[in-house]
């Protein structure tokens, strides 16, 4: 008895942790399902019929020829993504080297205001950048999606590199410069490299928020869909089932590029302990 | 402190090097703000030498080091090295590489490309770089670690990785911060001689910095005891130990009894003191003043506590031994003067007689030659205890 109450107590924190884990990952899997699934006719992708999964293979084989412009809008967002990324991600970065390198007339309050855009509603966000770009006269489309992007996701870059950079010993910049290393190539052999796993995260977050995200869109879209709008109206008439073909693509994407990061750390830290 | 040789003579004259090599600080100060970390500070380091800068910490001992090293830039004053000035040199312009007291390793590169970065930095030709490398890891006993990450190492094998990533570069002086401070005991005696051993195959001028006296005066040819941005003295360990210019040095270096004297003037040889009612003899050669309000020193194991005979010529105190603590080589005594103060006597265990029991009352004796006279205004009330 003692001994099945503390195999009880030494295991029922994983307990929790795995029911947790299946109430986050039951909805990927259903996802995940209805892609492998065809639709009654005159049902929505949301159902399976009484009769279970018809499994089908359509979905992903056909996977552009769900609704006209579905694979369109996908390309759009990411292109909107890319761009986005890579200029929110050079933005912050500079920003956060200012802001942990240098002291500088307003840098208290520039770290502060650099929350603002996490904090405020992205509803507010969207119809305030609306109201910017309309009485600007600056025209709705590609162009605003990329910028309302790039604005919320410096950001959460800004933050990301920061705490990476903060947690770096100045004493190995020091160093460098003390055997040789010119500030260029400092920053080229030693900051960089170590400041840019945090990079890399903030790269990966910016897309994902960007690829992600609708309400700030839909205010400043003009007549571009991207693949969260499209989404959003085809729901009005029937989600297409290619829908659930792409997010479990998307997912399995996001899932390689970690198991990957993940498996190269643990290959290194295990080959460090045996040799 | 005009009692003090002056510090750019004294070194030369103890290693009899020329002045033109080495490096050399002239009229050096650094102040950040209000603050003045080091004061008007010249010396000069002799090619070759093994040179210990000894202080407690906030003496300016660091602050000196990383403006040699180009980290810091002084307020005032030169710093030249083999003749060249290079007060206003960056630091990857300096033929000075450091060994960082946290070791400051790449963690990110192997302990292999550590090493190299140096050369790398200084576009040597590649097929020089690995024999160069590995050679140094052999001196420094990693052969076999070159593919590690620091992080795999322990204290003492990342402080030799520093150590190697330095002097792969033959630095013109080797410049190290505490480079011992983070081991532990065994382990630091043990580098102690490891670097003392480094330094004489590869004959570069090391500066040491350290709060460890001992550590500077096993290691080092040449001590300078920092104290408030200055330098107290500077000199070969023996002679600083013996022969300390003030009573923070006396403190400072080991421990040492003071009296509060009057020095009466030269009498013959000697010089005369009065203290606490007797009269005592210093050798004029052991004087730093002859006249005027003076500290009586005496080093604990230059004592002799006796129960019969003061020897011929020994100056001597009566008093009551008060603590009595045994310690394996020696015996510790803590004898009351009739004056109140006490005295610290090391008896060595030689094996000739018991040790004493408190409450003893005891002759304290010692030959005038193991004394010494300091100023008064050298300040004791600043002197420290040792670390």
């Amino acid at each position: 008895m003692r001994r099945v109450t503390r195999w009880i107590a030494d295991h029922w924190i994983m307990g929790v942790g795995l029911v947790v884990l299946a109430y986050m990952a039951l909805p990927i899997a259903v996802i995940a399902l209805l892609s492998f699934n065809k639709p009654d006719s005159n049902k929505t992708t949301y159902l399976l019929d009484d009769s279970g999964v018809h499994w089908t293979l359509d979905n992903w084989t056909n996977i552009c020829s769900g609704a006209d412009d579905m694979c369109g809008s996908l390309w759009v967002s990411l292109q909107v993504g890319f761009i986005a990324t890579v200029i929110a991600t050079i933005l912050g970065t500079l920003i956060a080297f200012a802001l942990v390198r240098h002291r500088f007339f307003g840098r208290s309050a520039m770290n502060v205001l650099i929350f603002l855009p996490m904090a405020t509603p992205e509803i507010v966000m969207g119809s305030s950048l609306l109201t910017l770009f309309v009485s600007g006269q600056v025209g709705l489309g590609f162009g605003t999606i990329v910028i309302a992007h790039v604005m919320f996701c410096i950001s959460f870059v800004v933050v990301t590199v920061k705490a990476r950079l903060a947690g770096l010993d100045p004493r190995l910049q020091e160093a460098a410069m003390d055997l040789y290393a010119t500030p260029f190539a400092t920053f080229r052999r030693v900051t960089l490299p170590l400041v840019m796993p945090g990079i890399v995260s903030a790269a990966l977050l910016s897309f994902s928020l960007s690829f992600d995200d609708y309400i700030i869109t839909t205010f400043n879209s003009g007549g571009v869909r991207t693949f969260p709008l499209f989404v959003w109206g085809a729901n009005q008439r029937g989600i297409p089932p290619q829908v659930n073909a792409i997010a479990t693509g998307m997912f399995v994407i996001a899932f390689v590029i970690v198991a990957v990061g993940q498996l190269r750390n643990a290959r290194r830290s295990r080959r460090a302990a045996t040799s | 402190m005009s009692v003090a040789p002056t510090p750019v003579a004294a070194s030369a004259a103890a290693t009899g090097a020329p002045a033109t090599g080495g490096l050399t600080l002239t009229g050096v100060t650094k102040r950040f703000g209000a603050f003045v970390a080091v004061d008007d500070l010249s010396l000069h380091i002799p090619e070759g030498s093994f040179f210990a800068l000894l202080g407690a910490s906030g003496c300016g001992k660091t602050t000196t080091l990383r403006m040699v090293a180009g980290l810091e830039e002084p307020t005032t004053g030169a710093i030249t090295l083999g003749g060249a000035d290079i007060t206003r040199m960056r630091p990857y312009q300096r033929p000075v590489n450091t060994v960082f007291q946290s070791y400051a390793l790449f963690p990110h590169m192997t302990v292999e490309q550590n090493v190299a970065f140096g050369l790398q930095q200084r576009k040597v030709k590649r097929a020089e770089i690995k024999p160069a490398v590995q050679a140094m890891l052999d001196l420094v006993q990693l052969a076999d670690y070159g593919h590690r990450r620091p992080a795999q190492l322990s204290g003492g094998q990342q402080q030799r990785v520093a150590l190697a990533r330095a002097l792969v570069n033959h630095p013109q002086v080797l410049l190290l911060d505490e480079p011992l401070g983070a081991l532990d005991l065994k382990l630091r005696r043990q580098m102690q001689i490891e670097l003392k051993r480094i330094q004489t195959e590869v004959g570069l001028t090391f500066v040491h910095v350290t709060h460890d006296q001992e550590e500077a005066m096993t290691m080092a040819d040449t001590v300078a005891v920092m104290n408030a941005g200055r330098i107290e003295q500077l000199g070969p360990p023996t002679e600083i130990y013996e022969f300390p210019a003030s009573a923070f040095v006396a403190n400072f270096l080991g421990q040492s009894n003071l009296l509060t004297a009057q020095a009466q003037g030269p009498s013959g040889a000697d010089v005369a003191v009065e203290a606490y009612g007797s009269r005592f003899a210093v050798p004029a050669a052991r004087s730093r003043i002859t006249s005027g309000p003076a500290h009586l020193g005496v080093r604990p194991e230059k004592l002799h506590v006796t129960t019969e005979v003061v020897p011929e010529g020994h100056n001597a105190v009566p008093g009551v031994i008060t603590d009595s603590s045994y310690v394996g080589v020696s015996t510790q005594y803590l004898v009351r003067a009739p004056w109140g103060d006490e005295l610290a006597v090391f008896a060595p265990n030689s094996g000739t007689g018991g040790p004493l029991h408190p409450g003893t009352e005891v002759t304290v004796h010692w030959h005038p030659a193991h004394s010494f006279l300091l100023s008064a205004e050298s300040g004791a009330e600043t002197a420290a205890e040792p670390v």
